[in-house]
This record gives structure tokens, sequence and C-alpha cells, in this order.
């Protein structure tokens, strides 16, 4: 069985290379290719799902070694695959999405003149974020790590001719950086402290590490998560991400990527949890981003990146349950499945607004779109539902489980913690409503654009709407799923372990808060976007709306903060190059022109000259050997 | 030596030989078939003399190419085959009655002398790159060497279509004297064979075809100073003789060693002075070190290397560079290391000269002939290095970068000899400006050579500077080598200003044109390239075979 952890990747890694070197003669069938072959990754993943579902719960994982990939003496590291639990779940979550998600584009991508591209760079997509998930040590999960960092930036910037879209892409490109140095100075550390990088011998040997190396370790993966999973404070680049095509927005930038961070840091559940004070910053992060993702999508009136917000907001659920420790490692896993689900139908929803309004993003442009768009609005308003944590559906049962585990953090701490969940919650209910009254209901605001063309909303076409289908059947039904017997949390248990803290307060009136602050949240959004008409042009709004809508000045930090001060960084560094390094490099140069110049002039030409300097040579060769004796 | 003390010696020896038995005279046993490769090279050398005395003016320039690449090449398998039988290693000994030291650094040595000389013979050979004169090709050598320039006699010479194919048995003498310099084992042996390679290097020096006044006067002063730098060599030769009563490399050392303690009584009142010995070898020295271009014996290069014909710079410039060097090593390894902490610091700092001398004065060289002569002379400076390291890596070090360098500099000046303009070769470096967009094949290969010469990685400079210095940092001369890698900075800026001249700079309207050579030219320039792309990208084979050979026999 494990010969087939290969396949996994072999699958989407041989579409990119054919879809990418194959020329424009693959122009007809290049869709067919990348989808077949994410599906075929797929299909090997269920295959390997179920043979582990027949086995006792401690001989699940999996292992293969490729081949030595860097044999050198005291620094040893495999191409070699582990396929446990932890990653099974992140084996079928990517490619059921991904196959999904291919199906989407099909239709979405129909009228690009570079389809085949697009599927070529989503299938090196799949086969990237694959290795990252089922590498068995830090160094390939780095090649993994890299590889969906170059997809995503090759994706956002797919429409490069958009000016905004090229530089979206760089920003992403160059914030990730910043990540993927925590990264890899991380790997680093690892290998000066224990050794080697795979994964079983370094989190078996964090018992006898100082605390002192592993709190270094931790903050260095945290930083790198925040990069990837868009935590505070590396979260700039997830909203202008947003100019990548829709489906890509669905995939990368909601569902799989941007989750990387909260599975580096449940993998390296080992180091966090020996190291409390890197622990603290994680759920500090993830509160943070938690409120702050929430916020912006509340600002924010361009449909997707309204999305973009939230998705923020749920990371930061998933890296606060994560900081948790064993308490909250599971439901951070579960909570980012079920988010899977309904955040990539959320977006895939938009996505086909759009394509029924003329690409039109401004959801004051939309309004009433329910009679025209019946399924996109039903599905798009099963995966509303779950998002909120409607009772029943599937972000209720993860999202509950996450603030349960908050509060049972236990302490001071436990009752912040627990509050900001429960905020957060309330939030998320107030701007996923706001989102489906602004695009669903009401009037009908849109007007014919620039060049007089009306749009004619309507539904959008069948391979389309049916990934919409399956990710809502998703959004309804996993949570209750996963939660009911407990299924996730024996499913995940002897990967990541488990523990029930001390709660203060009991389940039920958690439960019972999270329904309060829901339907405040949804009461406070009708009484603004419901009741009345919606303005076309947005009004000024309050201090805090109008810095939510520049994403809470994030980029003017950045700005005033790293570009300014990095432009003076680099004004005196090139000032001392241009004066000290190039003068000494000058100078010497120049003096030994000069020293060259002189010395030339001895060559004279004449043979009686070249003998005395012969002459005088021997003298003072043989005074120098006679000198030597004497001394 | 007084006159009266011949005489006493004379009288003496009569009164010896009128008291004792007559004794036998004792043929001397002659190892025919490992002197092998220079009997073969003087021998046909001397039918060359008479093919130039009895063949038909119309055919010797054919006979003589066919009999120097054959006896070069015959020399070379002959090499070849000692190497084979084991005269390289085991069976490692002196030959010739004591004179001629047959072992790994000899056979070595011999070998690269007669492979580059065999590359050179070719550049000799051309004659296609002049336009043909009065329908007579012609090559790089005066039509009658003994015409004065721009004589009636000389325009006769050039309209009857005279060649001077007297070229050929010359290289062969020299060739000759090279294959016995490095194998000599005691130092009258050694004086011979440098006066042998030396006296036709002094001739062709002064037959170019074109800039003849100039290629006289620089064989007039290659001849003076050569004479002078001789006349230490002798001078030093008959003071350590008077130190050792003995020439012979063995006996000296043994002297040396103070492992002698019988003393001959005619040479009472001087052997086992130390003086003598060490102002004899100082001035040994000072003969081998004028010969490797090293300062302050340097200042022949530069004007002989200009005037020389092109060709018989590109062999000159290579093979007597390692005769020379493997001479010096054979000196300092066999007669002299009880004495390595006398000349080790002497030797240290003319390498430093060498080395930063060799360089600076190249920067500002406006003709390409005199820049790679300079360069030739850092080069001495950074073999030097690998000299004094005194240690098996020292002498193998060295062995490998004779053979790397001598390749380079052949095929560097056979490039020279291909770029040219009406007044024949165009050496002035403006006139190289743009060469690269005109005949990028040229350039590129012109290139290849500078950046072996810098030392810079996958060419044979490099392989070879790296052994040479790790070498002498191993032999606790590290000082040397920090101060090489410094002239080698300061050398790479020069190499790499004629490639960006070449390639980066528009080319001149009147600028040189490209000769197509014959396939003679471009073998040699083909092997060169070869040869330093070889030993730059795999040169662990012959990194082992030079360390193989690099043990001298005593």
């Amino acid at each position: 069985m494990e010969n087939l952890i290969a396949l996994l990747v072999a699958a989407p890694l041989l579409g990119a290379a054919v879809l990418l070197c194959g020329g424009r003669r693959l122009d007809r069938a290049g869709h067919w290719i990348g989808t077949l072959l994410a599906a075929a990754s797929f299909v090997v993943g269920v295959v390997l799902f179920l043979d582990m579902l027949g086995k006792g719960a401690e001989d699940r994982a999996l292992h293969q070694k490729l081949f030595s990939w860097i044999p050198v003496e005291g620094f040893q590291a495999d191409v070699a695959f582990q396929l446990d639990q932890l990653s099974m779940t992140f084996v079928l979550l990517i490619t059921g999405v991904g196959t999904l998600i291919h199906i989407y584009s099909i239709g979405y991508m129909e009228h690009d003149e570079r389809r085949r591209r697009f599927f070529g760079y989503l299938n090196l997509f799949l086969a990237a974020m694959l290795i990252l998930v089922i590498a068995d040590n830090y160094l390939l999960l780095y090649v993994g790590w890299e590889g969906v960092g170059l997809a995503s930036y090759l994706l956002i910037g797919f429409w490069q001719h958009k000016p905004s879209a090229a530089t979206a892409a760089k920003k992403a490109f160059l914030v990730n950086r910043v990540g993927d140095m925590g990264l890899s100075i991380a790997i680093m550390l690892m290998f000066t402290t224990f050794g080697t990088f795979a994964f079983g011998p370094v989190l078996e040997a964090t018992g006898e590490t100082g605390e002192g190396k592993l709190t270094a370790i931790g903050l260095m993966l945290l930083l790198a998560a925040c990069g990837k999973s868009a935590q505070v404070p590396l979260q700039s680049w997830l909203g202008d991400a947003m100019e990548g095509p829709t489906p890509v927005s669905a995939l990368i930038h909601a569902a799989t990527m941007v989750t990387a961070g909260v599975y580096l840091i449940v993998r390296s559940g080992a180091i966090f949890n020996a190291a409390p004070d890197a622990q603290l910053v994680v759920v500090v992060v993830g509160a943070v981003t938690l409120l702050f993702g929430a916020i912006v999508g509340c600002a924010k009136d361009d449909i997707k990146k309204a999305l973009a917000g939230s998705t923020m907001s749920q990371i930061g659920y998933m890296i606060l349950a994560a900081g948790l420790g064993p308490i909250g490692y599971v439901f951070a896993i579960m909570h980012l499945v079920t988010h899977g689900f309904f955040k990539a139908g959320l977006f895939l929803g938009a996505g086909s607004v759009m394509h029924g309004m003329n690409d039109e993003v401004d959801m004051r442009k939309f309004g009433g779109l329910r009679k025209y768009m019946p399924v996109t609005f039903i599905t798009f308003g099963l995966g509303y539902l779950a998002i909120i944590g409607f009772p029943g559906l599937s972000g209720f049962f993860s999202k509950d489980k996450i603030i349960e585990a908050a509060f049972a953090k236990g302490g001071t701490e436990g009752w912040i913690l627990g509050s900001v969940a429960l905020l957060g919650a309330a939030i998320t209910a107030f701007y996923m409503t706001r989102v489906m009254l602004l695009t669903f209901f009401g009037e009908k605001r849109w007007q014919p654009d620039a060049e007089g063309h009306e749009p004619h909303p309507h539904e959008s076409p069948k391979s389309m709407t049916i990934p919409m289908i399956v990710l809502a059947f998703g959004s309804v039904f996993a949570g209750g799923f996963f939660s009911i017997g407990d299924r996730f949390l024996n499913w995940l248990e002897p990967v990541t372990g488990h523990s029930h803290g001390h709660a203060p307060v009991s389940a039920t009136t958690v439960t019972a808060a999270t329904m309060v602050v829901l339907v405040i949240g949804v009461a406070i959004a009708w009484a603004m976007y419901g009741r009345k008409p919606v303005p076309v042009v947005a009004p000024r709004g309050s201090l805090l709306t109008r810095a939510a809508r520049r994403d809470l000045l994030q980029d003017d930090f950045n700005h005033v903060v790293l570009v300014r001060g990095g432009e003076h960084l680099t004004r005196s560094l090139v000032y001392v190059d241009h004066t000290l390094v190039d003068g000494v490099v000058n100078g010497t140069a120049a003096s030994m022109g000069g020293l060259s110049g002189r010395l030339r002039k001895l060559q004279n030409g004449y043979a009686r000259s070249y003998a005395v300097s012969m002459f005088g040579g021997t003298a003072v060769l043989i005074a120098a050997t006679l000198l030597m004796r004497a001394v | 030596m007084s006159a009266t003390a011949v005489h006493s010696l004379w009288t003496m020896a009569g009164g010896v030989t009128s008291a004792a038995p007559v004794e036998k005279f004792k043929a001397p046993v002659i190892e025919y078939t490992q002197l092998a490769p220079v009997l073969i090279v003087i021998g046909v050398a001397v039918v060359g003399v008479l093919v130039e005395a009895f063949v038909p003016r119309r055919a010797r320039y054919y006979t003589q190419v066919f009999l120097t690449v054959v006896a070069l090449a015959a020399a070379f398998a002959a090499v070849v085959g000692l190497a084979a039988g084991g005269y390289g290693t085991t069976k490692a000994h002196i030959a010739a009655m004591g004179a001629v030291a047959i072992d790994g650094p000899t056979l070595f040595l011999q070998g690269t002398i007669l492979l580059t000389s065999l590359v050179a013979v070719f550049t000799f050979a051309e004659r296609r790159l002049d336009p043909a004169a009065h329908g007579n090709h012609v090559d790089s050598f005066a039509a009658q060497a003994a015409s004065v320039p721009g004589s009636d006699s000389e325009k006769a010479a050039v309209k009857a279509g005279f060649t001077t194919t007297e070229v050929f048995p010359l290289v062969l003498f020299s060739v000759a004297g090279m294959l016995v310099f490095p194998a000599a084992n005691d130092l009258l042996t050694l004086f011979v064979a440098l006066e042998v390679f030396s006296l036709p290097l002094y001739l062709l020096c002064a037959v170019a075809r074109r800039k003849r006044l100039m290629s006289q006067e620089a064989a007039v002063k290659y001849f003076l100073l050569g004479a002078f730098s001789s006349a230490f060599l002798l001078f030093g030769i008959a003071l350590l003789y008077g130190y050792a009563g003995s020439v012979s490399y063995a006996a000296i050392a043994d002297v040396v060693d103070g492992a002698v303690t019988k003393i001959d009584p005619a040479l009472a009142d001087t052997m086992g002075n130390d003086a003598l010995l060490l102002i004899g070898g100082a001035m040994i020295l000072t003969g081998l070190l004028f010969k490797v271009g090293a300062v302050p014996f340097h200042m022949w290069t530069p004007d002989v290397y200009q005037g020389a014909p092109t060709p018989v710079t590109g062999f000159m410039a290579a093979a007597t560079k390692v005769a020379a060097f493997g001479a010096l090593l054979r000196l300092l390894y066999v007669v002299l290391p009880g004495l390595a902490w006398d000349w080790r610091p002497v030797m240290w700092a003319v390498a430093i000269v060498t080395m930063l001398g060799g360089a600076i004065v190249a920067i500002t060289q406006t003709d390409i002939k005199r820049l790679l002569a300079y360069s030739s002379i850092a080069h001495a400076g950074f073999i030097l290095a690998g000299v004094i390291a005194t240690t098996p890596d020292g002498i193998s070090s060295v062995l490998f970068y004779l053979g790397a360098y001598s390749f380079v500099t052949v095929g560097a000046f056979a490039v020279v000899t291909l770029v040219r303009d009406a007044g024949g070769e165009a050496t002035h470096l403006s006139k190289w400006a743009g060469l690269g967009r005109r005949s990028p094949l040229v350039a590129a290969v012109f290139a290849v050579f500078l950046l072996a010469f810098a030392g810079i990685p996958l060419t044979s400079g490099f392989s070879g500077k790296f052994a040479v210095f790790k070498a002498a940092a191993d032999g606790g001369a590290g000082g040397l080598v920090v101060v090489g890698v410094i002239s080698s900075a300061i050398a790479a800026f020069f190499y790499i200003r004629v490639i960006v001249l070449m390639f980066f700079s528009e080319p001149k309207a009147d600028g040189p044109t490209v000769a197509v050579p014959s396939p003679l030219t471009m073998t040699t320039i083909a092997v060169g390239v070869a040869v330093t792309l070889v030993l730059g990208l795999a040169p662990q084979y012959f990194l082992d075979l030079a360390s193989q050979a690099g043990v001298f026999v005593r």
C-alpha cells in the first residue's frame, strides 16, 4: 500500500509537466488532462484512506522512502513520505476540493486563452501541497512549502496584464518570503539542535532539549505559519491575492494553502507543547487575527475581499485552537476541514455571482440576486449558515468546539480567549449576514457599465453549479458527521493527542452563549442592511469603518515602518558602498595603475640596464643568503 | 684555478702513472634505451642539417616538417615506453655514468616538453596566414636570415621563394637541450644542456619575417643577457666544485649533509667552506631564475617575447619554462635540501616580487605579446611558490602546473598569430577591440585561454593554481599564498580587461582581420583548448600522474 503514496504526488506533477511543457497543441484537451489527473490523485487518496480505515489506530501510519536526497556524512536528507491520519485528512481535503475546483474552472475559465496554463499551475499547486502534507521531514516539507508559494504567486498574477494582479502577486510573494525565512531558520536550528530533520526523531527528542531552543524553533515556525496563513503581522497579502481568478481564491487562498500554517503548528505540536512561551504567542496571534480579519470583513464592499477577511478570521480561530495545545489540535484541524468545505463553497458562489454580473465585485451593485440565481443562492446560503455557526450545520460543531476549548484553557487566559472567540462569532454573524443581504436580498441595484452594457444575471453552467452543490453538502453535514460519536476526535487522537482541559463553564452554557451572540450579530446586520435600502455609493462611515476599509491601515503601517525604513537603510548602505567600499577598491586600483606606470619605466629597452638589474639581483641574492647564515 | 695549479696537476698525474701499474681504461656504460628520447631528437636534428645541405630547396619544407613531427612523436613514444617500463617509479636511477637521472620528474617533464613542442611546431609550419609572395607560400620566418633587412638581397630572396627551413633542426636541437636540462644530474651536464637549448633559441628569435629589426634586437638582447647569466651559472659551478670536490649532484649533497669526511688533498683549502657553497649556490640559482624569468632577472622577457616571431615566442614561453623549472626543482630538492633554511627565505622574497611585479606591470601594457610576457613572469612567481613548499606535494603540483600552463601558453600565442592587419600581426591591444563581434569563435577561444591564465575554475589554470597554493600552504608558506592570491586578483584585472575589450567594445573601422589558418594552427589551438578544459574539468587523473612522478632519484 505504501508504494501508492508517491502516486498522490506523481499524478498532478505529471499533469503540470505535460501541460506547461506541452505547448499549444494541448490547448483543447489541457483542462481535461489537468482535471483527470487531479481526480486520479483523489482516487488514490480514497483507496489509501479505505485501507487505513481497515487497520487498527496504531498501525495506520504508512511510510515510503523514495531515494536518498542528500547523502552526506552528518547531513542526511531523504525524499520520503509519511502518511498518517493527520496527513490523510489533508490529502482528502486537498485532492477532493481540488478536484471539484478543477471541474468548476473548466466552466469558469472557458473564455480564457490561457486555460491550459491555468490548469498546469493548478496541478503544480496540488503536487506541491501534497508534498507539503505528506513529507516525512522538515526539509522536504520546505520544498512543498516553497512550491505552493510559487504556485500561489503564478496564480495570483495569472492575469498579469492587469497591473493590480501583477502587484498583488509580487506582494504575496514578498510577504511570504519573510515567513519562509522563518521556516528555513527553524530548520537550521533543528539541524544544529537535533542533527536531523525527520519528524520522528525531532519530535521525540523534544523532551531532552532546553526550553530556550524549543521556544526559538517554535517562534520561527510560527513566523512561517503567519506568512503562509496570513496571520498578523504578515496578513497584508491575502486581501490583494483576490486579484487571482476566483477558483484560485477558493482553492488556494481559502481552503488549502492558507491552512498550511495550521498544519505546520499541529504537526510540530511536540515542540510547542514543550515551549509554553511560544504557545502563548501562537494564541495571541490567533486571537488578534481572528478579530482583525473579522473587522476588515465587516467594512469591505468587494465580495471577495469580504470573504478574504473572513478567511483570515477563521484561520485565526484555527491558530488559536492550535495554540491551546492538546486541548485544541483536533478541533483546529476539524474546523480547517469544515472551513475548507464552506469557504470554498462561498468563494465558488461569489465566482458564480461575478460570472453572471460581468465580473462586478462591488456588493453595493448587486441586490436581489436570489431570483436570478437560485442554485447559487441556495448553496451560498448554506455556506453562510455553516460559517456563522447555525445549529446543526458544519461550522456550528467545529467553531463551538474551539470556543469551548478556549474557555477550557483555564484561568484568566481562558476567559480572555473565550470572550475573544465569542466576540469573533458575533462579528462573523454580522459580516456574513451583511454579505448575504447585500448580494441576494433587497432591491436590484446594478447599473449599466461604462459602455452601456447592462448585466443580465443568470445561473452559471452545470460544471460550476455541481461543485457548488457538492461543497454545500459538505458544509451542511461534515460537522455533524465528524462530531457525533467523536468520530474525528478518535481518528486524529493517535497522532495529535488530546486532553479535555478544565472548563470553568459547561459546554451547554458555551453553546447557549454562542447562540445569543449569533442572534445579536444577525440582528444588527438586518437592522443596518435588511430593513432599509442600501445606498449604491458607500457612505463615509465612522473612523473605524474607514480604517477597516483600508485593512486597518496594514499597508500604511508596512509602508511607513518597513518600506521607508528599508529605503533609508538601503540608501545608507549604498552611500557606504559608494564612498567607503568603492573608494577603497578604486583607490587600490588607481594606486596599482600608478605603480605599474612607474615600474614600467624601469623597462627602458637598454640591455645594459637589464644587465645591471641582473647583477644587482645576484648581489642581493648572495648577500641575503650569506646574511641568512649569519643570523 | 691558476695556470700553475693546472700545471702541477698535470705533473702530479704524470708522477702517479709512472709509479703505479697502468689501469685499464674502462669503457663508459651508456644506457642508450633510457636516453632514447634525447638521442632520437638530436639524431633527427643532425639529419635535418644534412637535409638542408642535400635535399633540393623545393622539397625541404615538407621533409623538415615531416622529420620534426616524426622525431618529436617518436621521442614522446619513447618517454611513454620508459614510463610504462617503470623507469619513472621503481626502476628510477642515475644513468650515463652519473650524468643523467632517469626518474619520475624527468619523464614527466620530458613528456610535457615533447608534447608542447610538437604542438608548437605546427605553428612554425603554418604557411597560410600571410598572403603568398610572388606565388610562394610564406611562413613566419625570414626568407633568408642572413640578408640585411630591407636590402636588395632580401628582396631577391623573397622573390626566389626562399624560406628558412633551418628553424626545424634548430627547434630540435633546442628541444634536445631542454630534455636533458631537467634530467641533468651533474652541474656540467646542466651547463651543457643549458647552452644547447639556449643557442638555437637566440637564433630563432632573430628570424622573424616581419619587423625584422625588432626581432634581431630581441635576439641580441637575449643573447647578451643569456650569456651574462650563463657566466653566473658557470662561476657558481666552479665555486661549488671547489666546495665539494665534485660536480655530481649526489656528491655535493653528501658534502652539504656532512656525510663525507675524506678531503681531496688538492682542494684542502676550499672543501667544506660554506661561503663557497652559499655564493656558488646563489649564482647557480641566478642562472636558473634568469631562464624561468623571475624578478629581477626577468627584464629580457618582455622585449624578447615581443620581438621574436610569435610561434617561437609560444614555443619558448612554454618549453623553456618547463625545462628551467625542472632543473630548478632538481637542484633545490636533490643538491641543496640540506640548505633549505638558507635558500627558502631568499626564494620567498624572489617569489613575492615576481608575482607582484609581473602582475602589476602587466596592468599598463598595451601590446598583447608584452602583456603575455608579464603574465608569464607572474606565473613564474606562482610556480616558485610551489617550488618553495619543499614537500612531495610541492614537486607534483609544480609538475602539474607546468603541464597545464605550457598548453595554455602555446594556444594563446597561436591565437595571436591569427589576428592580423596590413603590417602583419596586430598585437596592439587597441586593435583587438570588438574582436568578439567580428570573430566570435577566435575571441571565445582566446577568452578561454585568458580565463585559464587568470585561474578561473573549470579551466586548467584553476586546478594548477589550486594545487600549487595548497602545496605551498601545507609546506608552511601561507604568506606566499596570500601574496599569490592578491597577485592573482591583480592579474585577473588585465586578463578580464582583454575579454571586455574583445566582447564589449565597438570594433574599429580599420581593425584587423582574423586570418583563416591551415589545419596545422587549428590543431595547435584545438589541443590547447582541449587540454585547458580537460585539466580544468577532470584534473584528477593528471594530478595522480604528477603525484606518482613527483619523486627525485638521488
